[in-house]
């Protein structure tokens, strides 16, 4: 079902692969069901921790600020210029030896680390939610190496990477969030070489993607693309907005907040603008769509949200929850309450 | 040589070149945007404390760079640059990554600098450029990515043909120069994406 192409690593193990991908199985699951129900002559039935003000660490000795050297910031820093300068285009670096894994987001941390100053308040995201083990270690990472504050509020960020989702709430102008990618060619399933893909990227020529899209169309009905969906960036570069559910594709779309994405194990740094135009590969007779859900959250009654689904039993029980988890329990804090927010276990034995 | 005829540079490396490429990233991707860039250095003239904060912050052995005539006339100037950048200086303004311009009046066309490859239009060279001052609103106005609708902006003195240039250099995209305009602990940017027009 998933198809990846992660290398082997030393270790013998796939370790990019021990990272959940929810995220991801959630969207190509809600087509999946869209899917079989359409088939059935049914109509689709899309089913649909604690937070952490900004604190501020010590910055442990023996480490450069932030963790990388003067030069290769500089390195970095020459690449995401470059970015900025050319929207969706793939800047070459020349990526280092992270302590974590390729696949742990190794290029989202080094751009970060290259961005960050003393006075940044930084928030880190897995999968949407604040507390998964990517998104706590490199939380650690940095209030350890750079003795930044961090926080799991959206809001008081000035710098949010994220692995596979863009926060719901809208962000600003103060704001810039780091991507972390791993397969930063949008072509490159579909042409191995890289030679060949930089130059359909030189003659813009993106025939290749839009007759994958349209094999999708021709073999399920849809365009079976539910995350990592191809944008184009300002008329020109078509870009990989990273495996962030195709839901998050329009808010990139002229956002007024800088994205920059790394990716470390494939040695690319590309950035899209504040203000810039986004627009999702589609035909005139297939428009481009995002997931719906057919139920709020269950714990906040948000709608229009992306939802991730929990599994509550062995009888076939489940739940639908936000995938931001920052913005569920700013809701629930509101006073907000979805049909299952007395059940839930962490707020047993709380003020509810 | 005397080992004092150098002055410093960043009294806090780390710190200060994050500071001013925190500056130089909100330029690029905010055209015309005035950002406040601090430059406390002690560069000998005509290198101004701007240009050589851009030039510590983002140049190193990897990166070459071009000095114009009045900057590359001066001994003290390429020494200071040298000793802090390790840049390979060259002669060539289409062989630089990065162009520090001072005198304004004599400033090359920006076709003669580097323009990238339609493969790798990053190959280019970003001109950093020495002017009096920058303004928000004027007789430019700009549109493109990282400007919401339209935006004005001016600066003086103005390099000649500016608004025709840099129409010729849009034409190119992705490849063209990227410049960056550097005041009075200010700085501007204008990348190769950003339309400009005379009003």
């Amino acid at each position: 079902m998933l198809s990846h192409c992660d290398n082997v690593q030393a270790t013998g193990f796939v370790e990019h692969l021990k990272l959940p991908h929810y995220v991801d199985f959630q969207a190509e699951l809600g087509l999946v069901r869209q899917m079989r129900a359409e088939y059935a002559g049914a109509p689709a039935r899309a089913e649909g921790g604690g937070r952490m003000s900004a604190v501020a660490a010590p910055q442990a000795s023996g480490y450069n600020f932030a963790y990388l050297d003067e030069q290769t910031k500089r390195m970095i820093r020459r690449a995401i210029l470059k970015g900025i300068a050319i929207p969706g285009y793939q800047v070459p670096f020349s990526s280092r030896e992270m302590p974590m894994p390729y696949g742990w987001g190794t290029g989202g941390v080094q751009v970060t680390a290259a961005i960050i100053g003393p006075d940044d308040v930084l928030k880190v995201i897995d999968q949407g939610s604040d507390d998964t083990t990517n998104a706590v270690s490199i939380r650690k990472f940095f209030a350890k190496t750079a003795g930044v504050a961090t926080t799991t509020e959206t809001k008081d960020a000035t710098i949010i990477q994220t692995r596979h989702r863009i926060p719901e709430r809208q962000l600003t102008e103060k704001q810039t969030i780091v991507f972390q990618v791993p397969i930063p060619e949008p072509l490159r399933f579909l042409e191995p070489r890289e030679t060949e893909t930089r130059k359909l990227h030189a003659l813009a020529d993106y025939g290749l993607m839009h007759v994958k899209l349209y094999e999708d169309i021709s073999r399920h009905g849809h365009i079976a693309t539910t995350y990592d969906y191809p944008v184009e960036v300002a008329d020109r570069y078509v870009m990989n907005p990273s495996p962030t559910p195709k839901f998050d594709n329009p808010k990139m779309h002229m956002s007024p907040a800088l994205q920059l994405f790394g990716a470390g194990r494939e040695k690319r740094i590309y950035a899209v603008p504040p203000f810039t135009k986004v627009r999702s590969l589609d035909f005139e007779d297939h428009p481009f769509e995002v997931q719906k859900f057919d139920k709020p959250c269950a714990l906040c009654a948000a709608t229009n949200v992306y939802l991730d689904e929990v599994v509550l039993d062995d009888r076939g029980g489940r739940m639908f929850v936000c995938s931001d988890s920052d913005y569920c329990e700013e809701r629930r804090a509101d006073g907000h309450r979805g049909e299952l927010s007395g059940e839930a276990p962490h707020l047993v034995g709380g003020a509810a | 040589m005397s080992a004092l005829a150098i002055t410093a540079g960043f009294a806090d490396p780390v710190i200060e070149a994050q500071a001013h490429f925190h500056a130089l990233m909100n330029a690029l991707a905010r055209p015309g945007s005035i950002q406040p860039f601090p430059a406390a250095l002690d560069a000998p003239a005509p290198l101004t404390p701007e240009l050589a904060a851009v030039a510590l912050t983002l140049a190193d052995h990897e990166a070459t760079l071009w000095l114009d005539e009045t900057l590359a006339a001066s001994k003290s100037v390429v020494d200071y640059l040298r000793f802090h950048t390790g840049a390979r200086l060259v002669a060539n303004p289409s062989d630089a990554a990065f162009a520090l311009v001072a005198d304004v009046a004599a400033m090359p066309s920006l076709a003669s600098f580097a323009q990238g490859t339609d493969e790798y239009p990053d190959r280019s060279t970003t001109i950093i450029v020495a002017v009096e001052t920058l303004a928000a609103g004027g007789e430019l106005e700009l549109a493109g990515p990282g400007i919401e609708d339209r935006t004005r902006f001016d600066l003086s003195p103005r390099p000649a043909g500016l608004a025709a240039q840099l129409a010729a250099n849009r034409a190119k995209f992705p490849r063209g120069v990227d410049l960056v305009f550097v005041g009075a602990r200010e700085v501007a940017a204008l990348p190769r994406t950003t339309l400009v027009s005379e009003v």
